[in-house]
């Protein structure tokens, strides 16, 4: 699990490292002039999210190579936390128009949420996860599959099989204008919000002992024990940075569709891991870049009346890779077990 | 019988073996002895077919056996060729029906061509030999697999043994005769009278493999519940189930006990005398790779240094240096 | 206390021995006698007062129904190690192949009885396509993959209007049909409980006799270590296709025979909880063993259809004020979810071990994740 290093040296590999960059100006450049600026926007939204949930797929596989089928599902229970905090505790029906009560509401129904989920996240990791870390691989699958299931319906059990409403804290109505259309100031927010925390991700990664820790573990468990890392922490600490950004990305995800369901993680939860297998397993920009990407293919889909197929066509792409490019786009950083 | 010319394995910028040239007599016990690291299990991993060669080719009893695949950059053509066909059915498919073409007609036609990519796609994941050697025509050879080697007539055994730990020893001996065995699915489902007979000739035959190996009265233990030295054995009696010509030994004699080193010397000699199979094994013990073979070749770094009669490689300098260093090679 | 056991076991060490040799017809034999016992038992307090004889008859054919779903997901799971996560897509595959044969919506009127083996010719046929793809995979990504493809199945027969009639799906399937002997109707269960139990005595009597077949080995040996079964000249290709085949035709048989029952297939019917319930039943009742799962699909339903139901009459009939607002029935799912979890975290090899494979969970301390 690690950033995306690019080739330096000689003039031709600079221009090979260009490559990428050059790449994602002309996909977006065309795409929105395909789609144009109301789609450019829900893509890059629906983007953002997918990419948060996508970070705790990679860097979960990154670490302990173990596909974690409840992610998807911390990603929907998430929403429905925030849903609770939002109609609840804080008593809201609806948008709020006075900003500063606003900003304290959002940051609140964040931190709440975030904190939930992490714990949930890694209490998940310490009950069913760490007991069969030395088992053999189908075990932790197994159980992963399980309590994915549990968590979905018990959801459903509380809350029904139909879709629930989250109050919409921001107002939908607020938005600018460019160049003739009206981008609402929600989409921007919920790309800023996420962007920041990716930021945030990628700093804690590369700065700090534990992100280094984590990046350590990940490429070979036992010579990092050797070299005084706890594990146990390490993971967990994973664990809890993965979860609590399927939380956030609940948030988000209440805030911008103001809907959420019990099987929210289940349909958005393939295409996430879809993402992070797109960019590179335990790539955590692999991760982000691969969130877009499926986003933009999503609406793509839509905008040309294939919405239905959609689910479809995500999941055909990551046969593809998997078959074909295993890897991803951007390589995969994991330790790599036989 | 088995000559290896000029091979070569690269793994990214590591060569692990270098040109190496190799020849086994038939009826022959070689080794192939260096220190660690001089790449003798990736060139037995080569003639095994785990590894393809980067470079170089091995041939057995005259014939080649393996070479470096060709090719790489047409997999996509592949795949598009024998979609192409189907393609142009779909197309002559609509023009027949002309400006008729209703949603049906157009599902059908999709159908139809993506029937056809998927039979590319199966053909190239299942492979059959027709396939195989179909492609050939268009300078695409696919790496050979260590199943396909079996079939040609090689057997191997494993450094770190590698047994179906909860098998019983006659059922591993009895996967090990898996390409002379050829009850179908359906045969076995009905319980052909062919299966029956045949499954009762294997088990036979298994037993008496068990004996030769003297694990005889062994039949039922669970592999994993041998003991260590008895697990070499089976393995190597799984190995010579399948009825080689050649026998690859991965350090047969790792881990054992002089006595025990001594009776797997006295099985190794009977294999090949006995059963005539050839044999060649990677070792490290100097008494057991002196006292039985033939010919010997060392390698050093990827590269052979000195090949010849046990005497001759005994005081070879060359070999001498690779082992103990300088300083050793010019004290004797 | 051994000794009184080894006693009371000698008279029948004979029987046993004779039905080890005949397996056969003592699978016949055990489940022609399970299948009269267990009516007759639903006459007999307290069963007969929880539902008449018929619906417990019912409840039956549908159990095993399950059971062979379970023991076909064995095939591919318990004796390839192959982790198929859709395995209910066959199962709808099977289902929808009858209906289009048999039913006034297309128009077509096949018999039943050759439909079983187009069944599961259409299961092998989807076994093979969906099983290549994953071949050169490892485990996890196996898994997700055949999850997806269990995804992908269900939506193409909800999107494809124009052959399954979507959301609807296709209703009024014929029933099968003896004529002059038997009609096989909605109201009488016990023809349908027949034709089941038939069904069910071959397939376990074929999924054992493959099981101890050279193909069986194989699956074995590619269980335990895929390249040194490739060494020992095992094409792990072709075997692990042809237990996706095996798996999937067991599923398409008994997809056509459930259509048959229920006389509609719609693609909802379908779903990933169907995939999870199968896989609930195998690791409950033990990977490998067949007797084991068919027992654990047995447990797992009648679990969850007569007991959960048993709660909500008594929470009903005691008027327990929370408890009152619950369906239990709708717990089933998480049922499902907790028998994952803790059999994995307990007892991972099942309730019923399979005998070959009781050496690879129990050493989890130095199990093969961590030497490999």
């Amino acid at each position: 699990m690690a950033t995306a290093n690019a080739t330096s040296s000689s003039a031709g590999r600079l221009l090979g490292s260009l490559r990428l960059p050059i790449g994602i100006v002309a996909f977006l450049g065309i795409s929105l002039t395909v789609l144009g600026i109301d789609q450019f926007v829900n893509a890059l939204t629906l983007g953002a999210i997918y990419a948060l949930v996508a970070l705790g797929y990679t860097m979960v596989y990154g670490i302990i190579e173990l596909i974690n089928f409840a992610h998807g599902d911390v990603f929907m229970v998430g929403s429905f936390v925030a849903m609770f905090i939002s109609s609840s505790l804080l008593g809201n029906e609806g948008a709020i128009t006075n900003v500063p009560l606003l900003a304290g509401s959002v940051l609140v129904l964040f931190a709440l949420t975030i904190g939930v989920m992490a714990i949930v996240g890694a209490l998940i990791e310490r009950l069913a996860y760490r007991p069969l870390r030395r088992a053999p691989r189908l075990a932790p699958l197994i159980t992963a599959i399980g309590v994915s299931f549990i968590l979905q319906n018990v959801i459903q059990f509380f809350f029904g099989p139909t879709i629930v409403t989250v109050p919409q804290l921001v107002p939908i109505e607020w938005s600018i204008q460019v160049s003739g259309a009206r981008v609402p100031l929600l989409n921007l927010f919920v790309i800023a919000a996420s962007v920041a925390l990716m930021f945030a991700l990628q700093l804690f990664i590369s700065r700090t002992r534990t992100g280094r820790a984590m990046r350590t573990t990940s490429m070979d468990r036992d010579a990092s024990s050797l070299m005084g890392v706890d594990i146990n922490r390490t993971i967990m600490i994973t664990f809890l940075i993965g979860s609590g950004l399927a939380g956030a990305a609940g948030v988000v995800h209440g805030l911008y569709y103001g809907n959420t369901s019990f099987n929210l993680g289940f349909q958005s939860g393939l295409k996430a891991f879809t993402a992070a297998v797109l960019g590179g397993i335990g790539n955590t920009a692999g991760a982000a870049l691969g969130g877009f990407l499926i986003a933009f293919i999503e609406v793509g889909a839509s905008a040309f009346g294939y919405g239905r197929w959609g689910g479809a066509v995500v999941f055909s792409l990551l046969v593809i890779f998997l078959v074909f490019r295993p890897t991803g786009l951007l390589g995969s950083h994991s330790g790599d077990r036989a | 019988m088995l000559r290896a010319r000029g091979v070569t394995r690269k793994f990214g910028g590591l060569v692990a073996v270098n040109n190496v040239d190799f020849e086994i007599p038939r009826g022959s016990i070689s080794a192939i002895i260096g220190p660690n690291g001089a790449g003798k299990t990736t060139f037995f991993n080569v003639i095994a077919g785990i590894y393809a060669p980067t470079e170089g080719t091995i041939e057995l009893d005259g014939k080649p056996l393996i070479s470096p695949p060709t090719g790489a950059g047409r997999e996509p053509i592949l795949l598009v060729l024998p979609t192409i066909p189907f393609i142009g059915l779909a197309i002559y498919f609509l023009m027949a029906v002309g400006g008729d073409t209703g949603l049906v007609e157009g599902v059908a036609s999709v159908a139809v061509a993506l029937l056809g990519f998927v039979g590319a796609l199966l053909l190239n994941i299942i492979r059959p030999a027709w396939y195989n050697r179909l492609i050939k025509r268009i300078g695409v050879t696919r790496p050979a697999r260590p199943n396909d080697m079996v079939v040609a007539g090689l057997a191997r055994t494993f450094q770190n043994i590698r047994l179906y730990k909860s098998l019983t020893t006659l059922e591993n001996i009895l996967v090990g005769m898996h390409v002379h065995l050829h009850g179908s699915l359906l045969g076995a489902l009905f319980k052909t009278r062919l299966v029956r007979e045949e499954e009762a000739a294997a088990e036979q035959r298994a037993r008496e493999l068990l004996a030769f190996v003297d694990l005889a009265g062994m039949e039922n233990e669970l592999a994993a519940n041998l003991p260590y030295g008895k697990q070499r054995l089976l393995e190597i009696a799984r190995a010579i189930a399948s009825r080689p010509k050649l026998l690859l030994l991965d350090e047969p004699a790792a881990g054992m006990n002089p006595k025990e080193t001594e009776e797997m010397t006295a099985l190794i000699r009977r294999i090949r005398d006995e059963l005539g199979i050839t044999v060649l094994l990677i070792e490290h013990d100097m008494r057991v790779v002196m006292g039985i073979s033939d010919y010997i070749t060392v390698l050093d770094h990827g590269e052979k240094i000195a090949e010849g009669l046990p005497k001759a490689i005994r005081t070879n300098p060359k070999v001498i240096e690779a082992y103990l260093g300088r300083g050793a090679a010019a004290g004797h | 206390m051994s000794r009184i056991v080894d006693a009371v076991n000698a008279p029948f060490a004979p029987v046993r021995a004779y039905f080890r040799k005949h397996r056969s017809f003592g699978i016949f034999v055990g489940v022609v006698l399970l299948s009269v016992a267990l009516p007759l038992l639903t006459r007999v307090p307290p069963f007969d007062g929880i539902q008449s004889t018929n619906a417990w008859v019912n409840a039956f054919t549908t159990a095993a129904i399950y059971a062979m779903l379970a023991m076909g997901l064995n095939v591919v799971i318990g004796f390839a190690g192959l982790l198929d996560l859709g395995y209910a897509a066959f199962f709808a595959l099977g289902g929808y192949t009858y209906a289009l044969a048999a039913s006034p919506f297309s128009g077509i009127h096949l018999p039943f009885w050759p439909m079983l083996l187009a069944g599961g010719i259409v299961g092998a046929i989807f076994g093979v396509l969906l099983g290549a793809p994953t071949l050169r995979l490892r485990g996890d990504y196996l898994a997700i993959v055949t999850l997806g493809f269990g995804e992908i199945v269900p939506i193409t027969l909800m999107n494809a209007d124009k052959f399954t009639d979507g959301v609807n799906g296709i209703g009024g399937i014929d029933k099968p049909n003896i004529p002059g002997i038997l009609q096989f109707t909605l109201i009488n269960p016990w023809p349908m409980y027949g034709l089941v139990v038939v069904l069910f005595t071959l397939i376990m009597i074929m999924i054992y006799r493959l099981e101890d077949s050279r193909l069986g080995r194989t699956w074995d040996a590619i269980r335990e270590d895929e390249l040194a079964a490739e060494s020992s000249g095992v094409n792990t290709v072709i075997a692990k296709l042809q237990a996706f085949a095996v798996g999937a035709s067991i599923a398409g048989i008994v997809g056509v025979v459930n259509a048959a029952k229920i006389t509609i297939v719609t693609p909802d019917q379908f779903r990933f909880a169907v995939s999870i319930s199968a896989l609930a039943a195998v690791v409950l009742g033990g990977m490998g063993n067949t007797i084991g799962v068919a027992t654990g699909a047995f447990i797992i339903y009648l679990f969850q259809s007569i007991l959960l139901k048993q709660l909500n009459t008594l929470v009903e009939n005691f008027n327990i004020p929370i408890l009152n607002q619950i369906d239990f029935l709708e717990f089933q799912y998480v049922l499902y979810g907790i028998v994952l979890v803790l059999m994995m975290l307990k007892r991972p090899q099942g309730i019923f071990p399979a005998r070959r494979r009781m050496r690879e969970f129990a050493p989890l301390k130095i199990g093969k994740g961590g030497l490999k």
